[in-house]
């Protein structure tokens, strides 16, 4: 048995100056980015070969869409607060904080499916025409992330806290990445809501 | 840190099945690959019945197959279909990229870089479990009613938008292995970037990690926008959208009844975006194993291993702006087939770079004819056909009347068969003794080796005369047209060289299982070699390393004028 251990889960590399984890979540996103990417790309070459695309604004609902802009927007800076107070070593803010983070994603699923809701009713299904497919659909694995990152946020809310006690460097790293994680998401909505609703 | 080291006393399935140890995960992903490569090939021995013999039973076999497949004995059409969808997919999937990247990658990128293990053991874990899900549901699919998918590994629309729920459970076999490759590629990049031991700069790497390293870098940029298509066509086959489905559509006589607007050259776009990147990840881990082999057995430095390696990051990085060259007959427009000609044209430069080089390196080496370098150096002309005959593929003018036949199905069985397929037997043969302590038989290897070689050309090199003579690639009565049934012979000749093929891989699966109870027993370095894996204990214990590995020179310093031994290993601090 060695004293060969993996280096750099807690303390950053001295050379690329990150953790493991951080280095990991940051390649992570970057397939999000291609992922998001692709399907956006899909929706440019989809709008720009039909004859006819409805205006986002008059079918959708855009005061809903700018309150669900606005909640994440605010849900990205309680994610930011809850980091910075584990930076102040102030675990009981921290749980506040990320406890806000998580109830305002449920308040923007909420609001989604009542716009999904609503939709359903007026018979707008994805197979109602190319708009709401891609509408259904970006927005759709958008809701996916928003519910992964309510699961992570509470496991770290949780039983994943306990780790504070026995190795704080580490657990602020993994608060870290899933604040990266949770900007992201904040991010592609910031462009699913201009190109869905308003374009 | 407190669970890295808890290998003694862990029950039987920690240890064994749900490990976290890369070593396991190595070889759990290497036994897949091998079986699905032995599957896909059974497929494919299946098909060449039919293309040899068309209409005519399958003798004894014939009879164990369900009236769904073969009706007495006689291959279904529709079967034919879901073996020649599958048979790619199992290939290229299931069988090649779980080998080389997640077998090989695995187990060797950590012990040559002088690391305990992968950077996220747990990950490395779920992502072989990922992968083995995946690989269920695409076996499984072969029973849900209407068969496995039978629209090709491309999946084209609108096709496999109509075609039975096979191409459903495709789908998300495709989803299980793409997530999968996402989480092996992340943990790549991060164990290579950060746990390199001290002094093991980027350029004293050897060129199995740089070809890793960029392959993960495919896997994880390429493979997205494929998932992104893969939820586009399960939207459309399940929720009934329109992507990829233009509207007037008519299927059987009667018009299709959504709502259109959609189109099919998008998921081509988006398919190829990532498969063109998905042959350079099957072929760059080959390279990264000849390299090693080469540099072993010629006792010399590769021949220009920092062109090599600017090479295959130029590679990686052109992989991804030449992938509508696969689209050059759908009426895409001249000037976006000029710039993919182009594209391609400057692609093969990084590739003969590589192979020159390699090539070089034999030059003046006194050369061990071991069987890991027999197939080492086969991989080098056969590798070389393979990419000389797709330089016409990747010219409009030449590739319309090659498009689809078996000009093409040669080009690229060339690559990856004798080419990727030969690169991974070498990397076996290589690197069993020090996964096992065991070397196993020259002499099962050699047979092994030279019936491989002649008969894997005798089923490729005719289907270059086959392709020039315009016969399609996906024609399930060979005899259907006329200007096909001049090449007839040919085709039971490629069949013989097939079904001949598999009995030529009986020896190794012999050498394979034999060798592990009456293999030569060997110590760490039995090929004396220079880099990091060699000096672990062979089979390496948990952990890898009895030191921490100290790096003091690049990795293929053999030969070295005024050195006692011709091999200077990399963490020795003294001379040898």
């Amino acid at each position: 048995m060695s004293d060969n251990l993996i280096r750099y889960i807690s303390k950053p590399h001295p050379v690329t100056g990150v953790t493991n984890a951080k280095l990991g979540i940051w390649c992570f996103l970057a397939s999000e980015v291609m992922l998001f990417g692709g399907l956006f790309s899909a929706y440019v070459l989809l709008r720009t070969g039909a004859p006819l695309w409805p205006r986002g604004s008059e079918i959708l609902n855009v005061p809903l869409a700018t309150l669900n802009t606005i909640i994440l927007i605010t849900s990205s800076v309680t994610m930011v607060m809850a980091w910075a107070s584990l930076a102040m070593k102030e675990f009981s803010k921290y749980k506040r904080y990320m406890g806000m983070t998580i109830l305002l994603a449920l308040a923007f699923l909420v609001v989604k499916a009542f716009e999904y809701g609503h939709k359903f009713e007026h018979h707008h299904f994805p197979s109602t025409n190319t708009f709401y497919a891609i509408y259904f659909t970006l927005t759709g694995l958008h809701g996916l992330h928003i519910v992964g990152g309510v699961v992570v946020n509470t496991y770290f809310l949780f039983p994943g806290s306990r780790m504070w006690e026995h190795d704080p460097e580490q657990f602020m790293g993994r608060i870290e990445c899933a604040g990266l994680y949770w900007h992201f998401v904040d991010l592609v909505w910031i462009f699913l809501f201009p190109v869905l609703y308003l374009l | 840190m407190s669970d890295q080291h808890h290998s003694h006393g862990l029950p039987f399935w920690r240890k064994y099945i749900f490990s976290v140890d890369h070593k396991v995960i190595g070889i759990q992903y290497g036994i897949s690959g091998l079986l699905f490569l032995l599957f896909g090939f059974c497929l494919m021995m299946l098909m060449r019945w039919q293309l040899a013999y068309p209409g005519q039973p399958l003798p004894v076999l014939g009879n164990l197959f369900s009236e769904k497949f073969m009706v007495g004995g006689i291959m279904l059409p529709e079967f034919y279909n879901q073996l020649g969808a599958m048979h790619g997919t199992i290939m290229v999937f299931l069988g090649v990229v779980p080998l080389a990247v997640g077998g090989f990658g695995n187990y060797f990128v950590p012990l040559q870089i002088g690391a305990p293990d992968m950077a996220f053991p747990k990950l490395n874990m779920m992502s072989f479990w990922v992968f083995f899900l995946g690989g269920v549901s695409m076996v499984a699919s072969f029973f849900v009613p209407g068969g496995a998918a039978q629209s090709g590994w491309t999946s084209y629309p609108p096709l496999s938008d109509i075609a039975t729920t096979g191409q459903t459970v495709w789908l998300i076999g495709m989803v299980f292995l793409i997530t999968s490759s996402l989480l092996g590629s992340v943990n790549f990049i991060v164990t290579i970037v950060q746990l390199r031991a001290d002094g093991l700069s980027f350029f004293r790497l050897p060129f199995f990690v740089w070809a890793q390293f960029v392959t993960s870098f495919l896997l994880l940029l390429a493979f997205p926008p494929l998932e992104a298509a893969g939820v586009l066509q399960l939207m459309d086959r399940v929720a009934g959208t329109s992507f990829f489905l233009p509207s007037g559509l008519v299927v059987a006589g009667k018009a299709l009844t959504v709502s259109g607007g959609g189109n099919p050259l998008l998921w081509q776009h988006l398919f190829w975006f990532l498969a063109h990147p998905e042959v350079y990840v099957l072929i760059l881990p080959a390279m990264g194993i000849v390299a090693e082999i080469v540099a072993c057995n010629t006792r010399k430095p590769i021949y220009g291993y920092k062109s090599m390696v600017y090479s295959i990051v130029f590679l990686g990085f052109m992989s991804f702006i030449v992938w509508a060259h696969h689209m050059f007959l759908t009426g895409m427009g001249s000037k976006m087939s000029a710039f993919f000609q182009i594209t391609t044209m400057i692609i093969s430069i990084p590739s003969v770079i590589i192979l020159t080089a390699l090539a070089l390196s034999l030059w003046g080496g006194s050369i061990r004819f071991t069987t890991p370098m027999l197939f080492a150096t086969a991989f080098l002309p056969m590798f070389g056909i393979g990419g000389l005959t797709g330089l016409p593929l990747g010219l409009t003018a030449s590739d319309i009347p090659l498009h689809d036949t078996y000009y093409v199905i040669g080009h690229f069985h060339y690559v990856v068969a004798p080419g990727t397929i030969f690169a991974l037997f070498a990397g076996i043969y290589h690197w069993y003794p020090k996964v096992t302590g065991r070397k196993m038989s020259e002499i099962l290897g050699k047979i092994h080796f030279f019936f491989s070689l002649i008969f894997i050309n005798g089923v490729f090199m005719p289907m270059f005369i086959m392709g020039l003579a315009g016969v399609s690639r996906r024609l399930y009565d060979p005899m259907q047209y006329a200007h096909a049934q001049p090449t007839q012979p040919l085709n039971v000749f490629i069949s013989i060289c097939a079904w001949s093929l598999g009995l030529a891989q009986i020896p190794f699966i012999l050498n394979f299982f034999g060798s592990l109870i009456w293999g030569k027993k060997v110590d760490r370095n039995p090929w004396e070699s220079t880099t990091l894996e060699w000096a672990a204990p062979s089979p390496p214990p948990h952990g890898n390393f009895d030191t921490v590995p100290q790096v003091y020179r690049g990795p293929y310093e053999y030969s070295v004028p005024g050195q006692k031994h011709d091999f200077w290993p990399q963490d020795m601090a003294k001379e040898n």
